[in-house]
């Protein structure tokens, strides 16, 4: 019996070695479906999967107005302290004081592009963008602020 | 029609003409180990372009795709990169035995190069002991990895290099009892002999399942003996950084490079010469006018056919399967390979003492 089991387990062997190479041989024989992207040619046309994640940033409108309502949940969300949040305090025509975001300070630099902030931003305000190209010669340029300036927050976004 | 063996013996009429022999043969001798190092020198540049073409294409890739047309360049712009560099020696090392470990390396892998028949009548060296001579010399590229890993004063290579040692001397068993096989059958160590025994037929089909068999147990065997994945142990990039060759630079990379290409031809060229036939034409049975249209082929051209044939599944095995582990990669050899190729060295014995075979 275990030189029944052993002539089993030697085809059993190889015959799992076989599929693999015939999907390999698949391949080789059907060289058309390339993966690789020949970067710097086709920058034009490049394609970049849906999922990518090249750096944060804060679509605004063409009003310049932004859904950011200050409320510091990216900062509290990123693991190594990439984002930072200064608010002030609006006063509303009623007279009342509200808390708004004054500027969202990102560091690229530090940012490793986990989507923690973007999933836990209660208002959606802020969103993963494909660019990355992000090599400069002064890391100063890396520090970015993400509201525009005399932006304002949209109508109705508590 | 032309054919090395004319060429050289035109040659060698002319210098027997010209000289007197004994300068003749010099003569001779210094061109076959000129021709003998043009080889080498073509069979690196190609067997790496071509490892990588295949490589990317088996992966989905497209491959070096600059240097010259469709990036057949890229090998010899990688050898000229690697000529200008700097050839380091650590400070620690056995500085001439690191130096020497290359050369012999590449002496190793040139001197099994002599009884290989390359095309009918084009021979280095017949000698009546042929295959042994083969398995005795492809021992000796241990040696050279030994050295080169004991030499670098560095704990991966002297790692790689132990690796390499075990590996190697477990697995010459099945390589050397799968030749076995057909040295049973042909009755003879001489290679041209055992070429001309497959005048009518290749052994691998002549010799039904058992020599088919032993064919897969030398292409596994010696997919391990020149440490190419899956057995590449010895070097283990994601391991071992590279192995023997972690402090190797320069030319001395490149010649360990070179070797294990080199080596990767020689066995192919031995499978080929011992399981395919080497040069002898597809010939089947008593076809004649098969036959005879299959003769018109040169037979250099069915020996390099045959060698990069097989080259092509070597490369083909290196680009599917992921690596063994040193425990696995005994069991392998010991447990498996050994018993399966002693069993079926039997079989043949009593296939070739009852003329089983056709």
């Amino acid at each position: 019996m275990f030189l029944k089991d052993y002539c089993k387990e030697v085809l059993g062997a190889v015959q799992s070695l076989l599929t693999g190479m015939k999907r390999t041989g698949y391949y080789f024989t059907h060289h058309k479906e390339i993966i690789t992207q020949q970067y710097p040619d086709n920058k034009d046309t490049l394609v970049l999967p849906e999922r990518f994640r090249g750096e944060v940033i804060m679509p605004h409108n063409e009003m310049n107005e932004h859904r950011c309502t200050g409320c510091t949940a990216c900062e509290l969300a990123c693991p190594n302290g990439t984002i930072k949040v200064i608010t002030k305090f609006d006063i509303t025509p009623e007279g009342k004081k509200k808390k708004a975001v004054d500027k969202l300070v990102y560091h690229l630099e530090m940012c490793t592009l986990c989507n923690l902030c973007v999933s836990s931003c209660p208002s959606d305000a802020i969103k993963m963008e494909q660019t990355f190209e992000h090599s400069v010669y002064d890391r100063k340029l890396l520090t970015k602020v993400l509201n525009k300036p005399g932006s304002k927050i949209m109508e109705g976004i508590e | 029609m032309w054919s090395f063996s004319k060429i050289a013996g035109i040659i060698d009429n002319w210098l027997n003409q010209t000289f007197s022999p004994a300068i003749a043969l010099t003569i001779e001798m210094v061109l076959v180990g000129v021709l003998v190092i043009g080889l080498f020198a073509l069979l690196g540049l190609v067997l790496v372009i071509m490892e990588r073409k295949v490589s990317a294409y088996m992966q989905i890739r497209l491959g070096p795709n600059r240097v010259g047309p469709k990036g057949m360049l890229q090998s010899l712009a990688d050898t000229l990169k690697l000529m200008v560099k700097e050839g380091l020696t650590p400070k620690g090392a056995d500085k001439f035995l690191f130096n020497l470990a290359p050369f012999v390396a590449m002496i190793g892998a040139m001197l099994v190069m002599a009884p290989i028949a390359f095309a009918r009548n084009f021979q280095m060296w017949d000698l009546n002991i042929g295959v042994l001579y083969i398995t005795a010399i492809s021992s000796l590229s241990v040696i050279a990895i030994l050295i080169a890993g004991w030499a670098s004063n560095n704990k991966y290579s002297l790692l790689g290099a132990m690796r390499s040692g075990a590996q190697i001397v477990s697995y010459e068993l099945s390589a050397g009892l799968s030749i076995l096989a057909i040295v049973v059958l042909t009755g003879s160590l001489q290679l041209s002999d055992i070429i001309n025994a497959q005048a009518n037929g290749w052994w691998i089909f002549k010799g039904h399942i058992p020599v088919v068999v032993a064919f897969v147990i030398f292409l596994v065997t010696v997919t391990a003996e020149t440490n190419r994945a899956p057995f590449d142990l010895a070097e283990a990039e994601s391991e071992l950084t590279a192995g023997f060759h972690t402090e190797y630079s320069g030319m001395k990379f490149a010649l360990f490079f070179l070797a294990e290409y080199i080596n990767v031809f020689i066995v192919c060229a031995i499978g080929a010469t011992l399981f395919l036939g080497g040069w002898m034409p597809l010939h089947i049975g008593s076809w004649q006018g098969f036959n005879h249209v299959m003769d018109y082929i040169p037979s250099s051209l069915w020996f390099f056919g045959k060698t990069f044939f097989l080259i092509f599944v070597i490369m083909w095995f290196r680009w599917t399967f992921p690596r063994l582990r040193i425990d696995q990669l005994l069991n392998l050899e010991w447990k498996y390979l050994l018993p399966i190729s002693m069993f079926n060295l039997l079989l043949i014995t009593i296939m070739a003492i009852m003329g089983w075979h056709f």
